[in-house]
């Protein structure tokens, strides 16, 4: 397979870790904990942008969502769950066994794919309400490539859920020094800083590929709230985008 | 698989009745003749949790976890229509205000209504000495009592009625477990009759010798205390005008819970009398004049003649808490995870902040799509209790052993700090809001919302 936008050194490291993927103490762990406040923002934003009722228990139901980088399914079960038709896409052949594997266990109903985007986009155009898109991009090689084929997937009015880290100074110090260094909460070696978007610079690439940001918001973490959303984007941020 | 009878077959084998060693020899043999009546071997539709256990806790939980639409199975060893016999469960229960908001938002609010007894005012005195400790509800919210009676089988019964209603909530009872079983992906218990649940999530309301606490290797710390609590019910001349009395002893606390008049106008009331473990056998062998009229020399004569209208019951005071709430796929509620004694009648109204917070927890998590089995699931729930249950605990313990000090001066010194508590508002009402349950970061349950 071609790997057009994903760098292959990470995807053979992430897919290393395939097996350790779902142990809630293992390398994944600051994912694990991460979790569910990403999916309360998820959540959130789709039923106010779909204009869902917030107190039904399956609120996606009679949407379709589409988990880009899906890794071993750690967002895409909660979308099932969640009731949405719901499909993971992962460039690591690896990841994909997990996952399907793993949702078998579960008793969900998901479809997962191991391909690169661009050979994945062409068969499934518009064909999705949802598509998340979480610590992603800061793993892509070709940024426009990648965010072109990932708008051509959603409908027109469709949500784009996309999360990543910002090119700070303190998100060097909290994810690259701190997290994969010395804490080892993430695979050491699995980001390049530099290779970060910050929030201006990712606004432009998705309003290139058609996709116009609605919200954009931070995601950080402290000792009284542990993790939380909140608007300084200096570390990490999470937005939704629309498809125009 | 033509053994279902409930919804769909798993069609992956991985969880099948194979695996749990029940039922797949009766299968073969009966399937002709019982495929209608009760076929062995059938694995029903998963459900998102399985509660063992159809006490008050694990009833009033499976309700609150079908109105947040989480579909439960209740196990359940005995008839549940059997414990509605008055020889099964004399006792009542003093429901705080707290808990009553959260049985008036899952719609139980008529069984407060007509068979609840408002508790207006607490009197605590030190045995029969004139200077005593007046909690008033009047005091912080004359709308809101400080607790409500009730008895243990009409809040059963209405639990009951209302649990069947609901179509989330499937019982099986009266049904022996064959055997629990816990992945890293599922969970599941097979039922005697063949029949295999699975669900992500097992929650244990089996009480306090909980099998399946104990099966998961969860130790429990414990203390015996030399005490036996006596329960019965009393028949008194003189209204008990909504006025709770504790009245303290160095054998234990003699609490008089006034309940609502029986159907022919007699004025009623619920006895919780501690005695030493040894003179607990020698009371209840009396007859129930005798112990009449040893309960009237206890708490002496303001409520005119007494008569007993209930068989006594005894109970052996211990106080036991699990190292922890939870192991994989199982979570720990009420008395399987705490048990205290009842001297602050907070035994089951701890059980029922439990169940709020588990109800607000998991249904949380099912909203944003997490499996309902995740440690972290379980985590969120033991960090919301176990603080307040340990408290509780503690603050019970500490009273216990105040007044169980005998002797004059121990005496003229707990009745001068009642009196000293008594005089200053602000420590009384921290006092109240302790006995209403409502200390604490409170779920939404118990604010009297659905959330």
């Amino acid at each position: 397979m071609q790997q057009t936008t994903q760098n292959a050194e990470n995807i053979a490291l992430f897919a290393g870790l395939a097996a350790d993927w779902w142990n809630p103490e293992g390398s994944s762990r600051l994912l694990h904990r991460i979790n569910p406040t990403r999916l309360g923002f998820i959540r959130d934003s789709l039923v106010h942008h779909f204009g869902l009722d917030p107190r039904k228990r399956r609120a996606l139901e009679g949407l379709s969502a589409l988990d880009i980088g899906c890794g071993a399914g750690l967002v895409t079960e909660p979308l099932a769950r969640m009731g949405a038709d719901t499909q993971g896409l992962d460039a690591g052949a690896d990841l994909i066994e997990a996952a399907r594997a793993h949702a078998a266990a579960q008793q969900l109903p998901i479809r997962y794919t191991a391909a690169d985007i661009t050979d994945f986009a062409p068969a499934h155009k518009g064909r999705f309400d949802i598509v998340t898109c979480l610590e992603v991009v800061e793993h892509v090689a070709d940024i426009p490539a990648f965010l072109a084929a990932l708008a051509s997937l959603l409908k027109p009015g469709g949500l784009l859920i996309f999360s990543t880290p910002n090119r700070t100074p303190l998100s060097w110090a909290v994810l690259i020094a701190g997290a994969e260094k010395i804490t080892r909460m993430i695979p050491d070696g699995g980001h390049d800083w530099h290779k970060f978007l910050t929030p201006d610079e990712l606004t432009r690439y998705l309003a290139e590929a058609g996709l116009k940001v609605e919200t954009l918001k931070g995601l950080n973490w402290s000792p009284a709230k542990g993790f939380h959303i909140s608007d300084d984007v200096s570390i990490t941020y999470i937005g939704t985008a629309v498809r125009v | 698989m033509a053994g279902c009878v409930v919804g769909q077959c798993l069609n992956n084998g991985h969880i099948g009745c194979d695996t749990t060693g029940v039922g797949a020899r009766p299968a073969l043999r009966y399937h002709m003749a019982m495929a209608k009546a009760s076929p062995p071997a059938a694995v029903l539709q998963p459900f998102d949790c399985i509660l063992v256990g159809g006490g008050l806790v694990g009833l009033t939980l499976a309700i609150a976890l079908a109105a947040h639409d989480l579909s439960v199975a209740v196990v359940e060893r005995a008839d549940p229509d059997a414990h509605m016999a008055p020889e099964f469960d004399g006792r009542a229960s003093a429901i705080a205000s707290s808990t009553a908001r959260m049985l008036r938002a899952l719609g139980l609010g008529d069984l407060l209504d007509t068979q609840g007894c408002a508790i207006r005012a607490i009197r605590v005195t030190d045995g029969l000495d004139p200077r005593f400790l007046h909690f008033d509800s009047a005091e912080a919210d004359p709308a809101e009592p400080l607790g409500t009676m009730l008895e243990n089988r009409a809040l059963r019964g209405a639990l009951l009625a209302k649990l069947r209603q609901m179509p989330g909530i499937s019982l099986f009872a009266p049904t022996a477990i064959a055997r629990t079983e816990r992945g890293p992906n599922m969970a599941s218990v097979a039922l005697a009759d063949g029949r295999l649940l699975t669900a992500p999530l097992i929650i244990a309301c089996d009480g306090r010798g909980s099998q399946l606490r104990q099966q998961a290797g969860i130790r429990l710390a414990s203390w015996q205390y030399d005490a036996t609590a006596i329960v019965t019910m009393l028949a008194h001349e003189k209204p008990h005008n909504h006025v709770a009395s504790e009245l303290f002893y160095a054998d234990g606390p003699f609490a008089q819970l006034p309940m609502i008049d029986l159907p022919d106008g007699r004025h009623r009331s619920a006895l919780v009398w501690t005695v030493r473990r040894k003179d607990a056998d020698g009371l209840k062998a009396l007859s129930p004049r005798a112990i009449a009229h040893e309960a009237e020399k206890k708490m002496g004569s303001f409520l005119g003649k007494l008569e007993l209208i209930a068989p006594v019951q005894s109970y052996p005071l211990n106080l036991q808490h699990a190292e922890r709430y939870w192991a994989e796929r199982l979570i720990l509620v009420g008395d399987a995870a705490h048990g205290i004694h009842p001297i602050a009648g907070q035994g089951l109204n701890m059980g029922l902040r439990d169940v709020a917070a588990l109800a607000e927890v998991l249904s949380d998590s099912a909203r944003l799509g997490l499996d309902l089995g995740h440690p972290d699931v379980a985590r969120r729930y033991e960090r919301w209790r176990r603080s307040d249950n340990s408290a509780t605990a503690a603050a019970t313990d500490i009273l216990t052993r105040l007044f169980g000090v005998p002797g004059r001066t121990a005496t003229s010194i707990r009745a001068t700090g009642l009196a000293a508590v008594n005089r200053i508002p602000p420590l009384r009402r921290a006092f109240m809001k302790i006995a209403r349950g409502e200390a604490g970061d409170l779920p939404p349950l118990l604010r009297g919302e659905l959330g």
